[in-house]
C-alpha cells in the first residue's frame, strides 16, 4: 500500500543516515520495517549491544539465498505488468517468498504462512489467492498483481484511499492483504449487505479488529452506504 | 519445506506417465509439505491440463473437469440453478482465496484436519505413519469423527463439497496406466479400519479427470446446512446435505449425506430408508436423524456431535422439504 511504498523510500534514506529523513519518518509515516532498520543504524552508531542486532530479522540477502539453487529451473514471473527473470528457482519457493525475498516487493506480508490469515493475498490472473500456498514455478507466465501494482503515492487505488479515510487498520500488517481481497471482491458476485462483505472478507484476519472500518471502506468503494 | 522437483504436465497422457505426486491448487498439499506431513520427492503440476470445463451431458447430467476451481463451480449458473446443494456446500467451505485455488479433483482428495495427523511432533498416527497408533483417541476429541471410526483412527473427513457430491450421487472419472474407469463416489472413500493411510480407491499413477453428477429429480429441494464454531471460514462440527423430492406431502425420494461427523463423507442410506414414502413431517425427520446416528461411537470430547448432527439433519430436512 501507499504507506509502505513511502516508508520503503524512507528505509533507503535511513540507510544514508541523514537526520532530516529520520525526523520525517518519525513525524510522519513510520513502518515497522523502517523502525527496525533505523534502530539497526542507530545501534551501530552508538555501539550498542550486538544482541540487539542479532534479534533483528535476517537481512534480505541472507534470506534470498534460501531461494537460490543452481539445480532449480529458470523461472520468469510477470508481476504488476513487468517481467522478472528469477533465474534458477527451487521448486519449493512459494510465490510469497519469491515476491518478498527475490523481487523485494515487501508490500505482500507473511502472516501464518499456511493459508489461514490472508496477509499474503495477491491476484493471479485477476483472482485473489494465498501466495503462501502457491509455488512460484507454478504461476510462471500468469499475470500476478501485488499491492504495489494497484496504486502508488499520489495515485491511490480507490480502495486504498477508502481504507485511509475509514481508518481500516491499526497496526497495518494485514492491510495489504485486506486491500487485495477487497479489490478482487469488487468483481465477484457478492451481495449488497455488510454481512455479505464480512463473509467475502472472511479469508483475511485482522488481529487489531478493524473489521467495522474495513467493511465501511469496502462498502464506500462499492457505492453502498449504510 | 523439503527439497523436491516439479514438472508441468502438458497432457493427461503425459501426467499419467510421469512419476511424482500430482499437485493442483496446492491448498492441502503445500500446507502439509510445510508441516512435514507430506514429503514427496517429485511433483507433477496438473493445473494446465485441459480439464477446466463444466459441460452438460446428453443424459441431462453435468460433467465437471477436475481442474475446475471451487469458486468457478460454486458460481456456475447451471450449478446454482440445478445443484444448489453443491454451490451452497462449496461456498460454506474455506475462504474466497482458497476457493479460487482449490480444484474439484483436489477437493475430493482433501486430507483430514486432525491436529495429531498434521503435527509430526506426535509420533502416533496410523494415517501418517502406519502401525504407530492413534494419538487422537487419547487426546482432544472435539473435532473428531463419530461415524466410521476404528480403534486405529478417528480422524474426520473435512470437505463440504464431497458431502454434497455424496447426496448428488456423483461419479468419479479416472484415467491411469491401465486405462479409464469410473467409480461411484459411494465406493470411492475407504473406511479407516486397520489401514487409515489408505483413503480412497485411486491406484498408483491414476488421475481424476472429471466428476459427473446426474440430473437431479425434478422439483427436488436441496439444502446444505453447516454448523460450526464461527459463522464463516471454519470446518464443520456437523453438516448435512439433503436432496429431497416431495409429492402431496410425502417424501417420494431423498438423498442424505453428513459432514463433520464421519471418517469419510457420510452417506446415510439408513436415514433415507426411514424417510422414503413417509410424510414430510418433524416426526419422520427426527426418525431419519435417529437412524443416521444409530451406529455413532462418540468419545468423551465429541459426544455432543451425535445430538448436534441429528438436529442438523432434522433441520436440513425441514428446509429441503418446505
Amino acid at each position: 500500500m501507499a504507506v509502505n511504498e513511502t516508508t520503503e523510500r524512507h528505509l533507503a534514506d535511513l540507510g544514508q543516515g541523514t537526520e532530516k529523513n529520520v525526523g520525517d519518518s518519525i513525524g510522519g509515516r513510520l513502518s515497522r520495517r523502517s523502525f527496525l532498520s533505523g534502530l539497526g543504524v542507530t545501534s551501530l552508531v552508538a555501539g550498542a549491544s550486538p544482541l540487539a542486532l542479532a534479534e533483528l530479522p535476517a537481512p534480505i540477502d541472507a534470506a534470498a539465498s534460501l531461494a537460490e539453487d543452481s539445480a532449480g529451473a529458470t523461472v520468469t514471473l510477470l508481476v504488476n505488468g513487468k517481467k522478472y527473470d528469477l533465474g534458477a528457482l527451487e521448486a519449493r519457493v512459494t510465490l510469497l517468498d519469491a515476491l518478498r525475498e527475490r523481487l523485494h516487493l515487501t508490500g505482500t506480508k507473511k502472516g501464518c504462512d499456511h493459508g489461514q490469515c490472508g496477509a499474503c493475498t495477491v491476484h493471479v490472473n485477476g483472482q485473489r489467492v494465498n501466495s503462501c500456498l502457491t509455488l512460484a514455478v507454478m504461476v510462471a507466465g500468469d499475470e500476478i498483481t501485488t499491492i504495489e501494482g494497484i496504486g502508488e503515492p499520489g495515485n491511490l487505488h480507490a480502495m486504498q484511499a477508502a481504507f485511509v479515510e475509514h481508518d481500516g487498520y491499526q497496526c497495518g500488517y494485514c492491510t495489504s492483504g485486506q486491500i487485495m481481497s477487497a479489490v478482487a471482491l469488487l468483481k465477484e458476485p457478492v451481495g449488497k449487505t455488510d454481512e455479505d462483505v464480512r463473509h467475502a472478507m472472511a479469508g483475511n484476519i485482522c488481529r487489531c479488529g478493524a473489521y467495522p472500518n474495513i467493511v465501511a471502506a469496502v462498502q464506500q468503494v462499492r457505492g453502498i452506504t449504510a | 519445506m523439503h527439497s523436491f522437483t516439479i514438472e508441468r504436465a502438458p497432457s493427461v497422457e503425459k501426467a499419467i506417465g510421469a512419476s511424482g505426486k500430482f499437485i493442483a491448487g496446492g491448498t492441502t498439499l503445500v500446507d502439509l509439505m510445510k508441516l512435514g506431513v507430506e514429503e514427496p520427492p517429485a511433483l507433477v503440476d496438473i493445473t494446465r491440463l485441459p480439464l477446466a470445463d463444466v459441460e452438460t451431458m446428453p443424459n441431462g447430467g453435468l460433467r465437471i473437469g477436475a481442474m475446475v476451481r471451487n469458486s468457478a463451480l460454486a458460481q456456475h449458473s447451471l450449478v446454482i440453478e440445478r445443484y444448489p446443494v453443491l454451490s451452497q456446500a462449496i461456498l460454506a467451505g474455506a475462504s474466497p482465496q482458497l476457493r479460487n485455488m482449490a480444484t474439484t479433483g483436489g477437493n475430493l482428495l482433501q486430507r483430514t484436519r486432525c491436529p495429531y495427523f498434521r503435527d509430526p511432533g506426535y509420533e502416533n498416527c496410523n494415517k501418517r505413519s502406519p502401525g504407530t497408533g492413534c494419538a487422537a483417541i487419547d487426546g482432544h476429541h472435539r473435532m473428531m469423527a463419530v461415524l466410521g471410526t476404528s480403534e486405529h483412527c478417528i480422524a474426520t473427513h473435512p470437505s463440504d463439497m464431497c458431502v454434497a457430491m455424496m447426496a448428488l450421487e456423483a461419479s468419479i472419472l479416472i484415467e491411469g496406466p491401465k486405462g479409464k474407469r469410473t467409480v461411484a463416489i459411494g465406493d470411492f472413500y475407504k473406511l479407516p479400519g486397520t489401514t487409515p493411510h489408505l483413503e480412497n480407491a485411486l491406484e498408483t499413477g491414476e488421475l481424476i479427470t472429471h466428476v459427473e453428477i446426474p440430473e437431479p429429480a425434478r422439483g427436488s429441494g436441496q439444502v446444505y446446512l453447516k454448523l460450526r464454531d464461527r459463522a464463516s471460514y471454519e470446518f464443520a462440527l456437523a453438516s448435512a446435505a439433503v436432496v429431497a423430492q416431495v409429492e402431496a406431502g410425502r417424501v417420494r425420494s431423498v438423498k442424505i449425506a453428513l459432514g463433520g461427523v464421519g471418517t469419510r463423507p457420510w452417506r446415510s442410506h439408513e436415514a433415507e430408508a426411514a424417510l422414503t414414502g413417509k410424510a414430510a413431517s418433524p416426526a419422520y425427520f427426527k426418525a431419519a436423524a435417529e437412524a443416521a446416528l444409530k451406529d455413532a461411537k462418540p468419545h468423551e470430547g465429541n459426544a455432543f456431535k451425535v445430538e448436534l448432527s441429528r438436529r442438523c439433519l432434522a433441520r436440513a430436512l425441514k428446509m429441503a422439504t418446505a
